[in-house]
């Protein structure tokens, strides 16, 4: 039996950190990452030692004395009295409540503006090919501008309203659109209306279970139901037998003219008007490329296969192109949500009252806390990008492909 | 390569922090050759460009003395419009000299901004205007009125304690600039523009129709306007403040853009006079500069009450009246320690 010796066992070098392909990545990371600390290391002590020698320290202290000021859209209640810290709450929802019901508009007009583009009626595909280039190619900030300077300058004062004016309110006096804003009606919720909006929502749980049925249905017996009519159906009846059987307990407050401005009703602000149009405007040409892609992206021979089984072209669309169209749309569809989200921060720009104006605006400029205000702004579009970014890749995966 | 070049300007850009922190304002102002002077973007009267481009008005002129009296020229001056949102922080961070922009006198920008206020060199109080088509004729009338206001001011607190005391409600328009604000209250999207009476009273002038517009009688607020610079330089401090107080002693002893030179040229019989112009005594030299620093002032732009009237007087478009902004002898407020 011959002796097995081990191999020569190589003793570790240091010149094997550097001339070793095994070792070199390795130290290479390692002295990256040593001069990345350094550098954060030489930015927070210069930013310490900077304001430290402008008198200044790091403090949040600020966030819980009284703001002082006013803002006027609040959607949870602030007076002057309140803390700054409530003042940016009241900017963050701002912000909330114009990216969200952009996201919205934005896909809608997106959705449309896509599939339109492709359109065989060539008069229809040019004009979206127009609208998507015309709003692709030029700046966001240029839109919110020209939204708001046609809604301030083009539309009538309330004095105009009064007796003998020269503008009257629409839709049998019920909404006034002037150049500080379109006031609309506001329900007021009377006595029993709480089982009016229960037995909406009801209907709301039933229509979607009706859709759950009729797919089963459809999947064991092959017979359709009526759908849509059937949804449309639920959606009112329901409802609006159960407004008049409580005795009419939801009415309406429609805004008057009182003093120098309407008083009464819900007044939709011309600078949240002009951001919101702007921001879906513009995001929509974006969504509608992407759409527009996404459509493309499914060979034809889809669609020739389900025109020769005699499947009709709006259910080919629904049940063959669009799902396998939606894998290729959202994850860019995603970038899209966050930059609108982060460009509402132009709201500056025409006096909305978001978070970049309130917390990153007059807080700052009254208390001089720009580095923590700076900060908390920053932490809050990275919270809220990241949210976003999660509940789309959620979707995601429900609309990917599944492979098993 | 890319993570070269960003550590490269990293370093560059700490070395220039580094050499900027060590040198005095004084030596890098006279290094530079120029003085970086934070301005208003636009006000009639106070500070605007003319046709040409060149610079004018009340605070303007203020910045011109100081760069005569620190280069002895008054055209060595880089104007830096600022927004009242940015001009605390352009002034701290160093990227103006000198900040002379209808800025109020409060005690938390005194102190902790990290700001020193220079005196005054306007007395001013927060006023309301409105079209007179309302038919308002007091500022407790304004309930449930929109207001236009430039977010990040004084007047944005004043507003909110005015309506509050007042037990009125009011709808805040927040603008940027004094410039949209105006378009805003033009264009009758809101029924009151707020801000100083002097900023009022230079903004109706640019008018097409001023007669139809009136400051209502209420001045709600005290808004002492002064030159701002950073806190910790004291030299630099000193030579705007004497600046200031030298143009308004000036005014009190007669000295004008006319006879400065003449008064200059030998020792009158008045001490204050003499040791002001140099010819008496080493004023000058105390706060680092020429002993006939102040003659150089007053011959370039006049004393205070030649800027006065060449811009903000009753006989320029903004009309405003010397008011509490008159000498002390006159019943006004101006009131220059003594130069001795």
């Amino acid at each position: 039996m011959a002796d097995i010796t081990d191999p020569p066992r190589e003793s570790f070098r240091l010149s094997q950190l550097l001339y070793d392909a095994r070792y070199r990545s390795l130290t290479i990371q390692v002295v990256a990452a040593i001069l990345i600390m350094l550098v954060l290391v030489e930015l927070v002590d210069n930013t310490v030692t900077n304001l430290a020698a402008l008198g200044k320290d790091i403090g949040f202290g600020f966030l819980w004395t009284t703001a002082g000021y006013d803002i006027n859209q609040q959607l949870i209640p602030f007076s002057s009295q309140d803390t700054h810290a409530r003042a940016a709450l009241v900017g963050i929802l701002n912000t909330l409540l114009v990216a969200f019901l952009g996201c919205i508009l934005a896909t809608v007009i997106g959705v449309l503006a896509g599939v339109l583009r492709l359109s065989n009626n060539w008069l229809v595909a040019r004009i979206m090919t127009v609208y998507v280039e015309a709003m692709r190619n030029t700046p966001l900030l240029i839109w919110i501008l020209i939204v708001f300077a046609v809604m301030t300058e083009a539309t009538p004062q309330p004095r105009e309203f009064r007796e003998g004016g020269s503008a009257s309110m629409l839709l049998w006096e019920s909404v006034a659109i002037s150049n500080r804003g379109v006031y609309i009606p506001r329900p007021i919720w009377g006595e029993g209306s709480g089982l009016v909006v229960a037995i909406f929502l009801a209907s709301i749980v039933g229509i979607f279970a009706l859709r759950r049925y009729a797919r089963l249905r459809q999947a064991k017996t092959g017979q359709q139901l009526p759908v849509l009519w059937m949804s449309v159906g639920l959606f009112f009846v329901p409802a609006i037998l159960a407004y008049f059987v409580m005795g009419r307990p939801v009415t309406l407050e429609y805004p008057e003219l009182g003093g120098f401005n309407f008083t009464g009703g819900i007044q939709v602000r011309n600078s949240f008007i002009a951001l919101w149009l702007a921001l879906s405007l513009y995001t929509s040409a974006f969504i509608a490329e992407i759409v527009r892609a996404g459509i493309l992206a499914v060979s034809k021979g889809q669609t020739e296969a389900a025109f020769a089984l005699g499947i009709q072209p709006n259910r080919t669309m629904q049940l063959i192109i669009l799902p396998q169209a939606l894998r290729v749309i959202v994850p860019p569809l995603i970038s899209q949500y966050l930059n609108l989200t982060k460009n509402s921060s132009l709201a500056i720009a025409v006096g909305y009252m978001d978070v970049r104006s309130t917390l990153g605006g007059i807080t700052i400029n009254q208390t001089g806390r720009e580095l923590e205000g700076m900060l908390l702004l920053g932490l809050f579009y990275l919270i809220t990008s990241l949210v976003i970014s999660a509940m789309m890749n959620f979707y995601n995966s429900s609309v990917k492909l599944k492979e098993r | 390569m890319k993570k070269t070049v960003f550590l490269g300007t990293l370093a560059v850009a700490g070395l220039a922090a580094s050499i900027a922190s060590a040198q005095s304002t004084l030596e890098q102002v006279q290094g530079a050759g120029v003085l970086r002077c934070g301005s208003n973007e636009g006000l009639a009267g106070f500070a605007a460009p003319d046709a040409n481009g060149v610079w004018s008005g009340f605070d303007v002129s203020l910045c011109r003395a100081i760069a005569t009296a620190v280069l002895g020229d008054p055209q060595a001056v880089e104007f830096v419009p600022l927004t009242s949102q940015t001009r605390f922080t352009a002034l701290a961070a160093g990227e103006v000299d000198v900040l002379v922009r209808n800025s109020t006198w409060t005690f938390s920008r005194d102190t902790d901004l990290g700001l020193d206020f220079q005196g005054v060199n306007y007395y001013d109080g927060q006023g309301f205007m409105v079209s007179t088509s309302l038919g308002v004729a007091s500022a407790t009338e304004l309930d449930g009125a929109t207001v236009c206001i430039q977010t990040g001011t004084t007047t944005e607190l004043n507003l909110a304690d005015f309506f509050r005391v007042n037990n009125m409600s009011y709808e805040p328009v927040p603008v940027a600039t004094n410039a949209e604000g105006q378009q805003q209250y033009l264009a009758g999207a809101c029924d009151v523009y707020t801000t100083d009476v002097s900023g009022l009273a230079a903004s109706r002038a640019t008018f097409e129709n001023a007669s139809e517009h009136v400051i209502l009688p209420e001045i709600v607020s005290k808004e002492p306007l002064g030159p701002v610079v950073r806190h910790g330089d004291n030299l630099w401090g000193d030579i705007v403040y004497w600046t200031l107080h030298g143009l308004i002693a000036a005014e009190e002893y007669g000295i004008t853009s006319a006879n400065v030179r003449e008064l200059a040229s030998a020792p009158t019989d008045n001490p204050e006079i003499n040791r002001m112009l140099g010819t008496e005594g080493e004023l000058g030299a105390m706060i680092g500069l020429s002993n006939d620093w102040l003659v150089n002032v007053i011959a370039a732009v006049g004393n205070y009450g030649e800027i006065f009237e060449q811009n903000i007087g009753e006989n320029t478009p903004v009309g405003l009246a010397r008011g509490l902004n008159a000498q002390w002898t006159d019943g006004g407020l101006l009131y220059a320690p003594p130069f001795r």
